[in-house]
């Protein structure tokens, strides 16, 4: 008899529709009914073109965007948090420990150097400064970002290396649920293997990863498995 | 899971100005180790809460419990004069807009920050000195500058100053009122950045009253967003400034050129 685990990250009939009050209360539906499951080992990604709502649902997995309707359940530790209803702290814990997330873009304090921006998530998890800036020594020098630049701030870094760093401060933790939006966007050819392998070893090692990737070939490398939003309404 | 009662809980609070309205029934849980930001424009009636609860104010209505350190719960609208102050001076921490209301301006900086422990009963004047010049060096003041008045100090400066002020008595909850208001950018993130270091470190709360959602956006947890004395919309930092849902913050957002 085999046993089936449940999945990390559950998404049920996922609403998501944008009102723009300055525009005369225009409607902009982007997601309807999306449901999808991700178990641990798995890298699902979602091959839509641009604008399909892709980035929406890894925004409202993170609790970044609030959907109208539907349930994202994130199992976190031994609990299983519903993202959409969840009170604020609660999935800012679920962030802290169990929810990993690449942006297209990155927000730092300005005068933060790179090292402790890549080290913060792992002092958030309550680790000492010492370990956390040696974790963060090593994926920073696993993604190729030059030593000389660990002291500085990434804000004036280029699109390539600030893409890295976003990388770095989510692959310095091992979160057990990714959510990766275009981790491989800017980059040139060397890192972009560089992250792909990051990526392969994070599934090997149990994470449940949702992303969107328009690179075909990242894609072959990293998914277990592609889907179309339009194929996952309930 | 953190699911222990909340460290301030307010409820309806209330003020009214005659015929005006400071704030009509503003409610919230504040958490230890949470930064809770308000915004909103002038007159929203960010300031009037932040008031309120510090007891500059007398609110009309409302209940805001406190749990103290002994985990018994006073209704701070209420508390006797002499009690609520004893409590604001061991307990809570007030970071004013501007600096010299926060500051003692004819004491020497070292003296600044020494009155807070003296005032809880410290005696030591070695031990006083020595808090007053470590202090001194978390927030980036040249410890060379201990003896000198902060009238002598720039804007940047003399905020930090009055950060070490509020912080050496080791506050449960601080509230702030445009901490970085009138600052140079450049200062304003370091001073973010002490600020945000101090709040994890040391698992304080705190209220950080302000109009400049960048500075809340890398500060504060969760929003509190208010318009003419209510709060309209409230959430984690992030999912309010990206995906505003209350006409009012959608303005908000929509205007600031780099939100």
């Amino acid at each position: 008899m085999t046993v089936t685990a449940p999945p990390a990250l559950e998404i049920l009939g996922v609403e998501k529709t944008f009102v723009l009050h300055a525009q005369g209360g225009a409607r902009l539906p982007v997601l309807s009914g999306v449901t999808l499951a991700v178990h641990g080992g798995d890298c699902v990604v979602l091959a839509d073109p641009s604008g399909a709502g892709k980035s929406t649902l890894l925004r409202a997995a993170y609790g970044n965007y609030k959907p109208q309707a539907g349930r994202i359940l994130v199992r976190h530790g031994d609990n299983v948090v519903d993202i959409v209803s969840a009170p604020a702290r609660h999935v800012l814990e679920a962030r802290r420990r169990t929810l990993g997330y690449v942006s297209q873009f990155l927000r730092v304090i300005p005068r933060i150097p790179v090292l402790d921006v890549v080290a913060e998530p792992l002092r958030a998890m309550g680790l000492p400064k010492g370990i956390a800036r040696d974790r963060a020594r090593l994926v920073l020098t696993r993604l190729h970002i030059p030593e000389r630049l660990w002291g500085l701030s990434p804000v004036t870094f280029s699109g390539g290396e600030q893409q890295r760093v976003n990388v770095a401060r989510v692959f310095v933790a091992d979160y057990p649920i990714l959510l990766l939006d275009e981790p491989t966007a800017s980059l040139d050819a060397e890192s972009r293997a560089l992250v792909v392998e990051l990526i392969r070893e994070a599934r090997a090692a149990g994470a449940a990863i949702l992303a969107t990737v328009h690179d075909t070939a990242v894609r072959a490398e990293i998914s277990t498995r592609t889907v179309m939003l339009e194929d996952l309404a309930a | 899971m953190t699911d222990e009662s909340p460290l301030l809980s307010v409820r309806g609070l209330t003020k009214r100005y005659g015929a005006h309205l400071g704030c009509l029934d503003v409610g919230f849980d504040l958490w230890s180790g949470e930064v809770l930001g308000v915004v909103g424009e002038s007159g929203s009636g960010k300031t009037t809460v932040l008031n309120c609860l510090a007891g500059s104010v007398e609110p009309s209505g409302g209940t805001a419990l406190y749990q103290q350190r002994d985990g018994r719960r006073v209704d701070v609208l209420r508390m006797a004069e002499a009690a609520r102050r004893r409590m604001l001076r061991a307990d809570w921490g007030i970071v004013h807009q501007n600096p010299r209301d926060g500051l003692r301006m004819s004491v020497s900086a070292g003296a600044n920050v020494g009155e807070p422990l003296m005032a809880l009963g410290q005696r030591h004047y070695g031990r006083i000195r020595g808090a007053a010049l470590r202090w001194l060096e978390t927030v980036e003041i040249p410890v060379d500058r201990v003896d000198d008045l902060p009238s002598t100090f720039s804007g940047g400066m003399q905020q930090r100053l009055q950060i070490a002020r509020n912080l050496v008595a080791q506050p449960r909850l601080v509230l702030m009122d445009e901490p970085t208001g009138g600052l140079d950018v450049s200062v304003q993130a370091r001073l973010l950045d002490l600020l945000r270091s101090l709040v994890a470190d040391l698992g304080l709360a705190a209220i950080v009253v302000t109009h400049d959602l960048g500075v809340v956006r890398l500060l504060a947890h969760r929003l509190l967003v208010m318009r003419r004395g209510e709060i309209v919309e409230a959430g984690l930092t992030d999912q309010v400034l990206d995906d505003p849902h209350h006409e009012y913050t959608q303005l908000l957002v929509a205007s600031v050129i780099h939100p």
